[in-house]
């Protein structure tokens, strides 16, 4: 029972930590709730079909369909991360200023909250997948639904409160920062997963390690610890990173930072006395 | 904005497409799940090299190939069979397990 507490916890933790910079980041938006609650439902339906396809995707791509199916997954999250990263550089003065400037422009259809759902949705369907194949094969071998269930609630219990206190602990950073703050978690939190990526496609053996591994920090932090695992989620932490995992993580930053600046630059008219650079996080 | 995005997105994505795979003629070395553990359960690899591992489900539940060390992860169902990259290692000790069953799924890969 322990056994699955902890692997449902660990999944979940990951889902629920990326949900929560999420709901932190359109804090304001009036449906917030709708889209992370579809963006939810969709990655359940996605994790049950990834998990009833596993197979398949395994064996696709000469055996490496795992790994660029994950690495698909992983940096289509970056992508639109990113739009909504560049997106909110553009309107980051009107946000600190008025929290219900958001709410405005998502209803004027501007603010790109599907981006987001999607994000949602990826998290779940790649920590969810796993949860069922591992639940399909305890349950295949005859394990008690008692263990089954409790095991896996307990886990899920944890895994959600973790991600409460991650989302309340946001929501004390005073408004005026709030923003930029949330816009560096997406930065760091679409930095990692490029870096996960990477790592994926060095496993599929279509990137080279460049460097194997770059350092090792297991002795300071190890990648199976909660904290670790947490770190991991939060800022790409690996204890053993490889150069090429460095390579994606640094360039995603470096693009992000570019890209919001430019986003930011055309000041509207209003906002022209100020040469401060507002966009980067 | 966009702009900037593609040739940013495109930037990550070349070099996946533009390296071509880089095993031709390593090491097969087979490990087989039996019952929930790895058989064997030890396995010497040669070092500085790189290695191709087959991992054989022979159970008819999925396992998940983990190892933080070797930085791999992945998934082979029931009665499937998977290939693992690894290395080029340093000579010295690289723990894996089954992340399903880690209370028997347990190993080490020991590179020479």
């Amino acid at each position: 029972m322990l056994g699955n507490l902890l692997l449902v916890f660990r999944e979940v933790l990951e889902a629920a930590l990326i949900i929560s910079i999420v709901a932190a980041a359109t804090r304001g938006v009036p449906t917030r709730g709708l889209w992370i609650g579809a963006g939810i439902a969709l990655g359940l339906v996605g994790a049950a079909v990834v998990a009833a396809f596993a197979g398949a995707i395994g064996d696709s791509m000469s055996g490496m369909g795992q790994e660029w199916f994950n690495a698909g997954v992983l940096l289509a999250a970056v992508v639109m991360i990113s739009w909504h990263v560049v997106w909110m550089a553009r309107h980051s003065r009107e946000l600190s200023m008025q929290m219900k400037a958001v709410g405005t422009a998502v209803s004027q259809g501007s603010r790109p909250m599907t981006a987001l759902l999607v994000v949602v949705a990826l998290a779940v369907l790649r920590e969810g997948s796993e949860v069922v194949l591992f639940g399909y094969g305890l349950m295949a071998s005859g394990a008690s639904m008692a263990s089954l269930v409790g095991g896996g609630l307990i886990g899920l219990a944890l895994g959600v409160a973790v991600g409460l206190a991650l989302y309340f602990g946001l929501l004390k950073i005073p408004v005026r920062h709030f923003f930029s703050a949330t816009n560096a978690l997406l930065v760091l939190l679409a930095a990692g997963l490029a870096s996960s990526a990477a790592g994926k496609l060095v496993q599929a053996d279509v990137l080279p390690t460049l460097v194997d591994p770059l350092w090792d920090s297991s002795w300071l932090l190890t990648d199976e610890s909660v904290v670790g695992n947490m770190m991991h989620v939060l800022v790409g932490y690996t204890a053993q990173p490889s150069g090429m995992q460095l390579v994606f993580y640094a360039a995603t930053v470096v693009l992000l930072l570019i890209g919001m600046r430019l986003s930011g630059a055309p000041a509207p008219a209003k906002a022209a006395q100020s040469p401060a650079p507002r966009a980067l996080a | 904005m966009r702009r900037f995005l593609l040739p940013a997105l495109l930037a990550l994505a070349l070099p996946a497409i533009a390296v071509p795979a880089l095993a031709a003629d390593a090491k097969e070395y087979t490990l087989t799940l039996r019952k929930n553990r790895f058989v064997p359960a030890q396995l010497t690899v040669p070092a500085n090299t790189k290695v191709k591992l087959i991992i054989v489900n022979e159970d008819s539940t999925p396992e998940e190939f983990e190892s933080h060390e070797l930085n791999r992860e992945k998934i082979v169902m029931g009665k499937g069979k998977i290939t693992v990259w690894v290395g080029p290692l340093k000579p010295g000790r690289y723990p894996f397990f089954g992340e399903f069953h880690m209370d028997t799924a347990q190993g080490v890969l020991i590179a020479k």
